[in-house]
């Protein structure tokens, strides 16, 4: 009886989770244009999402600075980490206060103060400044889960590497580097989720022309919501759901600890 | 002797203003085997950190075979460490561990490979090659580590507190392999601990620390039988420190009855420490001994019981294998040659600091 209960309960949890989500997967496969009746099955709305151009040019853009300020954030986010990690420990838990404070920062705050810095600094909006937004707030996601990893590390391996005659680089590429990958790898990948799927700030620092995934459907759907949106928003919740499923496989399911740690 | 190998010259090293090592001296010869033993703070691992040249001091010099290599960073000294938390490169395997500092050096692979397997044999692991560290038991990481560093053909291998994580069986058995691979290699070991009985077992000489002072150099035997100071004898074993007096050549007034020790040169009236090791106190009838009193704790330890008598205001503490239940009156006799007669301490380092391990 009352595994009964809990079973119920749980189902009616994911219900109204996934209700909404899942009424878009379905709608997207409707033939009829209208949400009101079901039309019978079809993939109609993925084919003609995929000839039109403007979507194309929006998915380009998106994946093209998803993987771009990823790349450069997991990069930057891992320098960092080695310098916090030799900071003392004050300075050290500060400079991690700083760097969570745009995650926790409002997007729309994060957003518009980024739009003001370009302007006032004469940036001309577009593609280059939608990608420097990128790049800032996803860096705090890779320090986030690789400083963790850095913690766990032996210090003595790195001084072991050297004392077998390895120099501070080599030591660091064949000791310490090996025992980071994984914390960077799910801190590119938390990037680049967070990327895929940022709406506001891309909003106010990309210029007129310029869209990303989700800006296009935004201007789509104000113009009056076509099923081929159905069908592109079904596409970028599958990414990220895969995107966020292979984070927390990755080994150690490090960002269920990293979101513990905080 | 055999020659020097290592000078360290007037090494003083403070970290935020805190002295870890106060102008230390200390000579190491070829194919030594080395302790430097003390408690936890007492410099030990700084000193072999500088010698390993993972740390720099503020003051002072390494000298290594005749060469200043005070600057010298860790990866161009020649001598290698085994680490006290293994610090195996875990994604490396066995065989790739061994021969990371080879592959640096750009040996042959036919070179790697027979070092490898020399190594492997010399530790007891061989065919371990393909394994993963992680898969190994602790004592096999930490010999592990000792084959990664020899391959490397030091001619000093810095030991930190190798055997720290292992249980007592393994550590033991550890203690002999690592003297059997010390002559077979016939190089130099520094070896760090602050487990007594490790240093008495192995080396060819302790060095005691505490506080950032050397407190006694000497081989083992000496350093047991004739400590130089308080610290040291409370250090090394445990051991009756009774303060007295000298009242002449050959004689001390302890807890004011005399006895006759073998130690000169004291001066008269002087007051000293006296260190006496409790199997060195001999139980007697009462009326035999030179002291008399009663056994006040008895405890049985597997060798020999130890016992407290209290006699002469003083608990002596004694292993005997003969039992004297509690209660039992008893006579204490202590022969001349057990008696250490230590000056007192002149300053608040030297100053015995207890310690239980």
């Amino acid at each position: 009886m009352r595994n009964a209960a809990k079973k119920i309960y749980i189902t009616l949890i994911f219900l109204f989770l996934y209700a909404p989500i899942g009424t878009l997967m379905v709608l997207s496969f409707n033939a009829s244009r209208t949400r009101a009746k079901w039309g019978g099955f079809t993939f109609k709305w993925y084919v003609e999402l995929f000839q039109n151009d403007d979507i194309l040019r929006a998915l380009g853009n998106t994946l093209l600075i998803a993987l771009v300020s990823s790349i450069t954030a997991a990069f930057i986010g891992t320098i960092a980490c080695i310098a916090m990690n030799g900071m003392k420990k004050r300075t050290r838990t500060i400079m991690m206060g700083v760097t969570n404070i745009p995650m926790l920062n409002a997007d729309i705050v994060t957003g518009i103060s980024l739009m003001l810095l370009f302007i006032s600094f004469g940036f001309r909006f577009g593609l280059g400044t939608i990608l420097l937004s990128h790049i800032t707030f996803n860096i705090p996601y890779v320090i986030l889960s690789v400083m963790p990893r850095m913690k766990q590390l032996n210090p003595s391996t790195y001084e072991a590497a050297l004392d077998l005659g390895a120099s501070p680089v080599t030591a660091f590429f064949k000791v310490v580097f090996p025992d980071l990958l994984p914390g960077i790898l799910s801190g590119f990948l938390m990037a680049f989720t967070m990327s895929l799927d940022d709406f506001i700030i891309t909003h106010f620092t990309k210029g007129a022309g310029v869209d990303t995934l989700s800006t296009k459907i935004y201007t789509e759907v104000r113009k009056g919501i076509k099923p081929e949106m159905y069908a592109l928003s079904t596409i970028i919740f599958a990414t990220v759901l895969v995107l966020l499923i292979l984070v927390n496989l990755s080994p150690e399911n490090r960002s269920e600890k990293i979101f513990k740690e905080n | 002797m055999s020659k020097e190998l290592i000078h360290l010259n007037n090494i003083s090293k403070s970290f935020d203003g805190q002295m870890v090592l106060d102008e230390l001296n200390l000579t190491i010869h070829e194919n030594e085997f080395v302790t430097l033993l003390g408690p936890s703070g007492c410099g030990k691992t700084t000193t072999l950190r500088i010698l390993g040249g993972f740390a720099t001091p503020d003051t002072g010099s390494v000298i290594f075979d005749g060469q200043d290599i005070t600057k010298l960073p860790p990866n161009l000294r020649p001598l290698n460490t085994v680490f006290q938390k293994y610090a195996l490169f875990t994604h490396m395997n066995i065989a790739e561990n061994i021969a990371f500092g080879l592959k640096i050096r750009k040996k042959s692979k036919d070179y790697i490979a027979d070092k490898i397997r020399y190594a492997l044999k010399l530790v007891n692991l061989e065919g371990y090659e393909n394994r993963m560290p992680d898969s190994l038991s602790g004592g096999q990481q930490q010999r592990i580590a000792i084959a990664r560093a020899i391959v490397n053909e030091p001619k000093v291998l810095l030991l930190d507190e190798p055997l720290g994580a292992l249980d007592l069986k393994l550590r033991q058995e550890m203690q002999y392999e690592l003297i059997r691979m010390k002559n077979e290699l016939g190089i130099t070991f520094v070896y760090v601990t602050h487990d007594q009985e490790e240093a008495l077992t192995m080396s060819d000489t302790i060095v005691v620390m505490n506080q950032g002072y050397i407190q006694q150099i000497g081989s083992p035997e000496s350093i047991y039988n004739e400590p130089e100071n308080a610290f040291v004898a409370d250090f090394i074993g445990d051991s009756n420190i009774i303060s007295a007096t000298m009242i002449e050549d050959k004689l001390v007034n302890i807890l004011g009855t005399r006895f006759t020790c073998v130690d000169t040169g004291f001066g008269h009236n002087k007051p000293v420490d006296v260190v006496i090791r409790p199997e060195d106190v001999e139980l007697t009838a009462p009326k035999e001994g030179i002291l008399q009193g009663v056994v006040s704790h008895l405890i049985f330890k597997g060798v020999h019981y130890e016992m407290e008598v209290m006699a002469g205001g003083f608990e002596w503490l004694v292993h005997s294998t003969a039992l004297h239940p509690v209660g039992q009156e008893v006579g204490i006799r202590i022969d001349p040659y057990n008696i250490q007669i230590m000056n007192k301490p002149e300053s608040e380092d030297e100053e015995a600091v207890a310690i239980d391990i």
